[in-house]
């Protein structure tokens, strides 16, 4: 927005700097790299110039020396950037056990964004400087992909799956928010913004409307409005389906004797895929909700069964 | 070996100027011309596609071009440039005109199926373009699901069918080259005489074979979704999305090397000519094509990084991408160690030599960017990547099938281009393409993803100059297109051997060969590219 020519993007999240440092690494290489051989490709070129018609040069067989040396080197060179990197990506996979969830529905064409305590916002995000944050995408149609160049992170969001990525914002401003995976028509018109503010502006920012209800309420309502309570239950004991009270992140055994832990992505399948994967001493006997729900009700819910503590002498769903 | 140009012999071009006889051949250096004139048509094509949208990328907002038809223009730019021109360039017109008379066969083994498969292609080509205008195509070359299979509203399926088509005439392209190069060289012509084209073919002949069919069932897995309706890519049929780029990528990674192993075999035809030198490292030139046709089959998921593909494939995909960079590497050096202590002769050909070490050098050196799994994030699906791969395909391929098209003309034509217009469209295409290509690096370390139809103010000015160049670049490709035509009636008559090169297809066949190549079978008592051997 009317910034002057730049050659260099901003640099604002915690990575950054480590992706720039390997980023302008393989820069020098491969300027180094491209003009040294072309420099000595062009010497050759002018010096040994063919000066006669009945020129002929001496054979020169191959040499084993100069192919290992011009093997092995770059074989080095290489690997040691493959670790490099590796040990950057590693760090920018897992986030932080304090992140904070933002969830994000995407859509041709545009990005649905909702903060735990219900606040919602579109194409636009606002975050607090220094704090650890998750992005939990879903897609309600195509692919798309969450992209912030500032922070240097992007992660496809991709129908029938939750994808995530995470970042802490260290430069207050304004950042660009893009899709970066093409999803038809208007892909271009499928951006935003970032906002990064200061702590007190963002809770400044997030008591200004307070008027929806918080992604909690919201998926305890539509617990009930869907009739979840029937089967399972939110407080009490097991039901007919498998209860839900402090289930979230514990591990359960299934009818074929595997285990699954109960996080976002085993309940957002139970819910449009019951028969999938289901929990040992239940029938498979739960409909789709796939028709009724939309992936932001799902995150709802989700938001939902992570409130529910166990009940003492009950863990739910564990049997 | 006579230079007796006095009376005009019999040749496979004045044989028979019926166009009967052109459309129902089986020579393949006939077969190779139709491919040109096939390719050349397609490039053109592709070419102006690029200039529409690069036009309408001069300025930030969306003007000339509405939205949907900027991406029915990339769309089909790549698609057309991808398997209507790069993949068929170098193997097609040069390997179908070059591969018997280098390794002194009368023609390759199975003549009959060679012109099907240039029949096929026709067939592919066509429905390409009545795709085109019946709806046009908006998915993007790599028809990502479920976008392709059940959002877009474009002729998706025939252009799935023009692919598929297509495939075939590259599997049987494969198979004859692979058969040919086993059972037809001539006496005495060892595998390790080969001259490196031959090499480079081998390999390409077979990603060809084993990889093209698994591209024809991913397409054919897409039209059955999106028409019949069988879940397989999209998560509403219960589908999975993720699984498509994985089939569409183990296909299409190994097809870059299908693209650029032929080239690189030109380039080191060339090097060798115009040096007057065997190639430095002949073993390990030869022995690295096979080595990237094998490893460059298990770095397939290094377009899918983001894709929500597991860590553990994305370190696995990492690594094994930067293994198979080595390969290349040793290629450029030994192409440039080469040259040393040669006898250099100026001329178009070697140029390109030059511009090939140089672009694929910024080609494959970027490529380690976006090899790398933290790099990759910032970069991935910017304009990086489109600069990264035009330079391994435009600085490359086309680097190499020009400096082939120069270098054989005469073979071919029996006529010499005209060396100043070639050299001026040289630095033309070298020059634009750099001006092109070289600020998609900086937009895309900026930011600016890729497929967009409008884009932010502040990357205006590296849009225009990329624009700028494309335009120069369009120049620089048009002058081959008149100076070559001209050459055919006026260029100076060629001799039997113009460069002075070593090989069965300078030393023994005519210029331009008998219909049947040889007027008896050749017998090879020497290693290719034996320079020195002859002068002493
Ligand atoms: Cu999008
Ligand atoms: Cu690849």
């Amino acid at each position: 927005m009317g910034k002057a020519f730049q050659f260099y993007p901003e640099a604002a999240s915690s990575f950054a700097g480590q992706i720039d440092n390997l980023y302008f690494f393989l820069v020098a290489l491969t300027t180094v790299m491209t003009l040294g051989i072309v420099a000595v490709a062009l010497f050759f070129f002018v010096k040994y110039r063919r000066r006669s018609d009945d020129e002929c040069p001496e054979e020169i067989e191959g040499n084993i020396m100069f192919e290992i040396t011009w093997s092995v080197i770059p074989l080095v060179v290489c690997l040691g950037i493959f670790f490099w990197g590796t040990n950057i990506y590693m760090g920018m996979v897992q986030a932080p056990p304090d992140s904070v969830p933002v969830y994000v529905v995407a859509k041709q064409w545009m990005w649905k964004l909702q903060h735990p305590n219900g606040r919602s916002e579109i194409n636009e995000l606002h975050v607090p400087l220094g704090q650890n944050t998750r992005i939990i995408m879903a897609s309600e149609d195509v692919l798309h992909s969450f992209y912030v160049p500032a922070f240097r992170t992007k992660m496809d969001v991709v129908p029938g799956k939750y994808t995530s990525l995470w970042f802490r914002p260290t430069k207050i401003g304004t950042y660009r928010l893009f899709c970066a995976e093409y999803c038809g028509t208007s892909h271009a018109g499928m951006n935003g913004w970032v906002h990064v503010l200061s702590e007190a502006d963002y809770a400044a920012w997030l008591s200004g409307n307070v008027a929806n209800e918080s992604m909690e309420e919201a998926g305890e309502r539509l617990f009930t409005e869907n009739k979840c309570n029937t089967c399972h239950a939110a407080t009490g004991n097991t039901q007919l389906g498998p209860s839900l009270n402090g289930v979230y992140g514990k591990s359960v055994t299934l009818k074929n004797g595997r285990t699954v832990t109960v996080d976002d992505a085993y309940i957002r399948e139970s819910i449009f895929q019951p028969l999938a994967k289901v929990v040992a001493g239940f029938n498979p006997v739960m409909p789709t909700y796939e028709t009724q729900l939309n992936e932001q009700q799902i995150m709802q819910i989700i938001s939902y069964i992570k409130t529910l503590k166990p009940v003492d002498g009950q863990e739910g769903g564990h049997e | 070996m006579s230079n007796d140009t006095s009376s005009p012999k019999v040749n496979y071009l004045n044989n028979d100027y019926s166009i009967k006889s052109w459309l129902l051949t089986v020579d393949h250096k006939r077969i190779a011309i139709l491919y040109l004139i096939a390719i050349s048509f397609f490039f053109l094509v592709g070419g102006l596609m690029a200039v529409l949208f690069r036009f309408e990328l001069a300025t930030p907002q969306g003007d000339l071009v509405s939205a949907e038809t900027y991406n029915k223009l990339f769309t089909m730019h790549g698609m057309v440039m991808v398997f209507f021109f790069l993949i068929p360039s170098v193997p097609a017109v040069l390997g179908n005109f070059l591969l018997p008379l280098m390794i002194g066969a009368k023609d390759v083994a199975f003549p009959r199926l060679n012109l099907a498969s240039w029949y096929i292609y026709m067939l592919g080509g066509t429905l390409t373009i009545f795709a085109a205008i019946s709806g046009g195509i908006d998915t993007g070359w790599t028809f990502y699901t479920p976008y392709s299979s059940t959002y877009a509203n474009t002729a998706v399926v025939t252009a799935g069918i023009a692919v598929f088509i297509t495939g075939f005439s590259s599997i049987l392209t494969g198979l004859n080259f692979l058969v040919t190069i086993h059972k037809l060289r001539a006496p005495g012509l060892t595998w390790s005489r080969l001259p490196l084209f031959v090499w480079a073919h081998y390999a390409t002949s077979i990603i060809m074979l084993l990889g093209t069919p698994v591209l024809a069932i991913t397409v054919a897995l897409l039209a059955v979704e999106r028409g019949l309706g069988f879940g397989i890519f999209d998560p509403n049929l219960g589908g999975d999305p993720v699984l498509f780029q994985h089939l569409f990528w183990f296909y299409s990674h190994p097809a870059v090397y299908i693209m650029i192993l032929p080239s690189m075999g030109v380039i080191s035809e060339i090097v060798a000519a115009f040096c007057r030198k065997r190639v430095f490292g002949y073993t390990f030139v030869a022995a690295s094509s096979l080595a990237i046709a094998v490893i460059g089959f298990f770095v397939w998921g290094h377009h899918l990084f983001l894709s929500s593909q597991s860590v553990f494939a994305g370190m696995v995909f990492s690594f094994l991408s930067y293994i198979v960079a080595v390969p290349s590497a040793i290629k450029v050096f030994n192409w440039t160690a080469t040259m040393f202590r040669g006898s250099i002769s100026w001329e178009t050909p070697m140029l390109y030599v030059l511009g090939f070490i140089g672009l694929f050098s910024i080609g494959g050196l970027t490529g380690l960017f976006l090899a790398n799994l933290a790099v990759d994030v910032h970069l991935h699906d910017t304009y990086f990547v489109v600069a990264h791969f035009h330079y391994v395909m435009v600085g490359g391929v086309i680097m190499g099938y020009m400096g082939g098209l120069h270098y054989y003309w005469p073979k071919i034509t029996g006529r010499m281009y005209n060396e100043f217009w070639a050299k001026i469209s040289f630095l033309l295409i070298f020059v634009g393409f750099n001006l092109t290509f070289l600020p998609q690096f900086v937009l895309g370390q900026l930011g600016m993803p890729r497929r967009y139809y409008f884009y932010d103010a502040e990357w205006q000015t590296l849009n225009v100059l990329s624009s700028a160049g494309a335009s120069v670049l369009g120049i620089g490709y048009l002058l081959p297109v008149i100076y070559f035509l001209y050459s055919l009636k006026n260029g100076k008559i060629a001799s039997q051997n113009p460069w002075g090169a070593k090989g069965l297809e300078w030393e023994v066949a005519d210029t331009p060969p008998d219909p049947h190549n040889f007027h008896e079978i050749p017998v090879v008592t020497e290693e290719a590219y034996a320079y020195a051997k002859e002068a002493h």
